[in-house]
């Protein structure tokens, strides 16, 4: 059973996330994001869960990530600045390996910016904003439906790679409402339990990266947590060995992503819109991709075959189907509401293709009609 | 004056408060219940009140890339303001109502179709309350143009509106389907 019903991208983040089993959200509410925290407050009470306001977002992240530790899926939800805010504990997430879902509505920056008006200027932030090497995972909806149905898997992704998941969405889709179908209920994974821990218990010893049991606090083992770099205990260590099994974990996370999630499920990570036949690939994600959509369909319309690549998890960056393209198009146009970003990811892949980009930082959404003007001047 | 385009956009525009973004919605909704494709959205500044504020609903047969107004078919003006900023924009073959209580000295309205319709004047007159000038201009809208159906928007607003205004709205919106009849009768 689901019912159908006109809902804002906030509110499917939201209720993608209580679907997926989030049972407890902190937060500090800020545009464009903060109907998610207003609903979170609402209804995680009827399915009981815990909804806590904090004093701030470094505040917010420290408890989400608190309250994973003591069992329950836990989210929050942010915008520019308090993103930045939330970095310190980000890495902490990272180190701990302890699952928890950050969805940052992008809005206008830098600093306090532009807080009604849409960018996607934290793109390169959700890769690199915490400090040290560090793999990152970021899902990028384009409208209400897959904004509902990513951060359902952001939650289930975050608990499979026992890592902080990111969903970036902008201003124009956390308050744009569309009609979806809302399920009942939907496919989650839970980490398996616990059973007989051996002593001393090695919470991240080989084989844990990901799919693996997440400890939590009280259920009888000791289990110590600590940003320092640890050995499989989790207490702190300056053995170069045990240093290099450590960080090597992340780099084991993101494979087993790569080979067990996204190699299987190609249409989770990136869509193909119309590259059969294009002699003119456009890369954009999130409200821009939508744009590029109707400029593809307008170029077509003018006898210029166009087509789309549009990451849909855009960290890890999708670079197969870039590969596949590379030296087989004229040209790549990166469609970016910043002032380019994404854009050196795809200039870094492409080593045959001329890369251009196409970029408006003012607040609005981009016109179709700038993607068709930069790709037909180009080619003339 | 039925519109036939595969992808109508309407923009509704004036002050915050003027309850934009609840017309933008209920618009929207009663497309849905119509099993047209549609996307509604709003821009408004950082003030609730009183500041700019616009709702963007796009309706289509076929599925919606771009999701804001680009060059509406549909314009609504309730504001001096609104009239001022988004004028400029209208192109030819737009139907244009404004509020004639409050925008006296319309800018150079261009588009082919214009109506002046006090919507204030009578959601003042008729219900005692400016607040319900949206519900009637929806109703106008409606009627006039076929964007969605009298029926679905009635769903819409007892759905979507809150419970103590739902009768108020309702009223409105039928008296501004009924002013839009008029209207027909005059230019058809």
């Amino acid at each position: 059973m689901s019912r159908l019903d006109l809902i804002q991208g906030n509110e499917a983040c939201a209720l993608g996330a209580i679907k997926a089993g989030v049972r407890f959200f902190a937060g500090y509410p800020i545009t464009p994001s903060s109907e998610i925290a207003e609903i979170m407050a609402r209804e995680l009470p009827k399915c009981d869960g815990i909804f806590i306001q904090m004093e701030d977002e470094m505040g917010s992240l420290a408890a989400a990530i608190g309250a994973r530790l003591a069992g329950k899926k836990a989210m929050t939800a942010t915008s520019g600045p308090g993103f930045s805010l939330m970095q310190e504990h980000i890495g902490f997430a990272v180190m701990a390996e302890t699952p928890v879902v950050v969805v940052n509505v992008m809005r206008g920056g830098p600093s306090t910016g532009l807080p009604t008006m849409p960018s996607q200027g934290d793109i390169m932030q959700a890769r690199w904003g915490t400090h040290g090497d560090h793999p990152a995972i970021a899902f990028a909806p384009k409208d209400i439906n897959e904004t509902f149905w990513f951060t359902v898997e952001a939650v289930n992704t975050s608990e499979k790679m026992r890592m902080p998941v990111f969903v970036l969405m902008d201003e124009v889709l956390s308050h744009m409402r569309e009609p979806m179908e809302i399920p009942d209920q939907v496919q989650t994974w839970e980490a398996p339990p616990i059973e007989n821990p051996e002593s001393p218990f090695l919470p991240f010893k080989e084989g844990t990266e990901a799919f693996a049991p997440v400890p939590i606090f009280g259920q009888g083992y000791r289990f110590h947590i600590t940003g320092l770099t640890h050995r499989p205990d989790g207490f702190p260590t300056n053995d170069p060995n045990e240093i290099e099994r450590k960080m090597l974990r992340f780099i084991k996370k993101m494979e087993i992503l790569q080979s067990e999630i996204l190699d299987k499920n190609p249409d989770m990570h990136y869509e193909k819109v119309e590259l059969e036949d294009a002699d003119v690939v456009i890369v954009a994600i999130g409200s821009v991709a939508r744009v590029a959509q109707a400029a593809v369909e307008d170029l077509r319309s003018q006898d210029i075959k166009a087509g789309l690549l549009r990451p849909k998890v855009v960290w890890p960056f999708p670079e197969k189907p870039l590969k596949e393209i590379d030296g087989n198009v004229q040209a790549v146009f990166v469609a970016e509401m910043n002032q380019g970003q994404m854009v050196y990811e795809v200039e870094r892949i492409l080593k045959k293709t001329p890369v251009h980009k196409i970029n408006q930082f003012n607040g609005m959404l981009m016109f179709p009609s700038k993607i068709v003007e930069a790709v037909k001047s180009t080619l003339r | 004056m039925h519109l036939q385009n595969e992808r109508i956009e309407v923009l509704l525009s004036g002050r915050g408060g003027q309850g934009l973004l609840l017309a933008g919605l209920v618009l929207a909704y009663a497309a849905m219940k119509d099993d047209k494709r549609v996307v509604q959205s709003a821009s408004y500044g950082p003030e609730a009140r009183l500041g700019s504020s616009r709702s963007d609903v796009i309706i289509s047969t076929r599925p919606i890339a771009y999701p804001k107004v680009i060059s509406p078919n549909i314009v609504l003006l309730l504001s001096r303001e609104a009239a001022k900023k988004y004028a400029p924009t209208i192109r030819g073959n737009a139907i244009v109502l404004y509020d004639s209580f409050t925008i006296h000295n319309p800018p150079k309205l261009k588009g082919n179709h214009i109506y002046p319709v006090p919507f204030t004047h009578i959601a003042i007159e008729k219900f005692g309350n400016p607040i319900v000038a949206n519900m009637i201009a929806l109703g106008f809208i409606s009627k006039l143009t076929g964007i969605v159906s009298l029926k679905s928007l009635e769903e819409a607003i007892r759905e979507r509106v809150k419970p103590g205004f739902v009768e108020l709205d309702l009223m409105a919106m039928r008296e501004g389907a009924k002013l839009a009849e008029k209207h027909e009768k005059e230019d058809p």
